[in-house]
């Protein structure tokens, strides 16, 4: 069994396949009890140095319902960083008064940086457009429960595969479990190489489509991403993709039973809302699952499960 | 007439401290920029263009009493990566080192992501080399992998 007492969660890298597989374990375990006092002693900080609805409240009800004490932030101008201090003086001050951080920053390696100053284990809730690891391990979960195994899935990637960070840590994730990519995106927003040689390297294999009907027949799981305006250097390319990656109920006919919709969320417009009545859809489920990954990992690194 | 010894006529010898030999030709003012040789006191000997029989033309640098630490070593690394160093003492050769590109280089090399939290607050930055040969590191902090170096100020 993985030790994941006082390790920190920075990069998706930073776990083992066994590792990632453990939280899931614990996961699904706080999943059909959500409700336990183990960590009435612990004090759990939440830093939040940019505005965040989801990974926050998700952290903070995790913890909460684990009983620990939450202490932090979720508006820098309130802290002493607006007085000019340093990020590594407010960790240093942190560490004294928590067990645990869990930080989101706008700067991007400002997580890794804290988990070397600090001196209790460090959870990256996001570090600008880096890491974002714990929406990997609960895009994991998500995977995991509703196709009940992880090794040999037809994974879709659709929208934004170029920025989206959590695209990128989830092939990464996948590498791990024989997956087999559909790469669905304008020519504009491909996956960059640096994430397609993580494919090569695990000797997997992946196909790039322009065309989102192309994969519904086969796919297991359809990650779905949002086309963002501002991503495009000519307007114009912007109106001519906008709505090629828009997923309605029409789009899923010829799907298999089986196959589930995931979305990081928020959505705007590429899922329609005549979607979420189907059987395939999961991104609101997904995001509920969000809660028990995070109190798996707080329990874990605090040594507690 | 040998090489070496027409290359003594050109940068005369030194009683003692460093020559850095085998840089190429167009990077040894770069060099010097590294070593920060431009506010160096003492003497310090140049030569570019000079005849080299395993690479053509090659430059060559002689910095009269200064020995060099393993992180400067290092930064010539970066640009020179086939650089000798000869430690010179009493006009003998005391000591050759080979430069080579280290798997980690730290402080001396700059992030080139404006973003990245080493812009913004005091840390010595830290880069793990992917790929040696053409060069490509990647940022231990922000994780974004770079061909372009920017030496640190």
């Amino acid at each position: 069994m993985a030790n994941l007492k006082d390790k920190n969660l920075i990069s998706i890298t930073d776990y083992s396949k066994e590792e990632y597989l453990e939280i899931l374990k614990i996961a699904a375990e706080f999943e059909k009890n959500p409700k336990q006092e183990i960590l009435k002693d612990k004090v759990v900080a939440s830093i939040f140095f940019e505005p965040s609805t989801r990974t926050r409240l998700s952290f903070e009800s995790a913890a909460s319902m684990l009983g620990a004490k939450v202490i932090g932030f979720s508006n820098p101008a309130a802290t002493s960083q607006s007085k000019g201090e340093s990020l590594h003086d407010t960790i240093k001050m942190l560490s004294s008064y928590s067990d645990i951080i869990v930080m989101r920053h706008p700067r991007e390696g400002a997580a890794r940086y804290a988990s070397e100053v600090a001196s209790v284990p460090v959870i990256n809730a996001g570090d600008g457009a880096n890491q974002h690891p714990t929406q990997c391990m609960l895009d994991l979960y998500s995977i995991l429960k509703t196709q009940g195994k992880l090794e040999n899935l037809q994974i879709t990637l659709v929208g934004d595969l170029k920025y989206g960070r959590t695209v990128h840590s989830l092939v990464q994730a996948m590498c791990n479990f024989n997956a087999t990519f559909h790469l669905v995106s304008p020519n504009e927003l491909k996956l960059p190489s640096s994430v397609k040689m993580h494919i090569k390297k695990a000797n997997l294999e992946y196909h790039q489509y322009t065309d989102l009907n192309d994969v519904i027949p086969f796919s297991d799981i359809i990650y779905m991403t949002r086309i963002q305006r501002e991503r495009f250097s000519d307007p114009l390319e912007y109106e001519k993709v906008k709505d090629s990656y828009i997923l309605d109920a029409a789009t899923l006919k010829g799907c298999k039973e089986t196959m589930r919709i995931l979305h990081p969320l928020p959505r705007v417009n590429e899922i329609s809302v005549d979607v979420d009545k189907t059987p395939n859809a999961y991104y609101f489920e997904q995001a509920r699952n969000g809660v028990y990954v995070r109190q798996a990992l707080i329990a874990a690194i605090l040594g507690i499960k | 007439m040998t090489n070496i010894s027409k290359e003594k006529l050109v940068v005369s010898a030194i009683e003692n401290g460093t020559v850095i030999d085998h840089i190429p030709a167009n990077k040894v003012l770069k060099v010097i920029n590294i070593l920060g040789l431009e506010a160096y006191e003492d003497e310090v000997l140049i030569g570019i263009n000079l005849n080299s029989q395993k690479y053509g033309k090659k430059g060559i640098i002689k910095v009269r009493n200064k020995y060099f630490e393993q992180n400067d070593l290092n930064k010539i690394a970066l640009v020179a990566p086939n650089a000798t160093l000869i430690v010179i003492k009493n006009y003998e050769v005391i000591e050759k080192k080979c430069v080579e590109i280290p798997d980690t280089i730290e402080k001396i090399v700059k992030c080139i992501n404006p973003n990245c939290i080493t812009n913004q607050e005091t840390i010595d930055t830290k880069f793990r080399v992917i790929e040696k040969n053409p060069l490509k590191i990647q940022c231990h902090y922000c994780e974004k992998t770079m061909t372009n170096i920017r030496f640190s100020e």
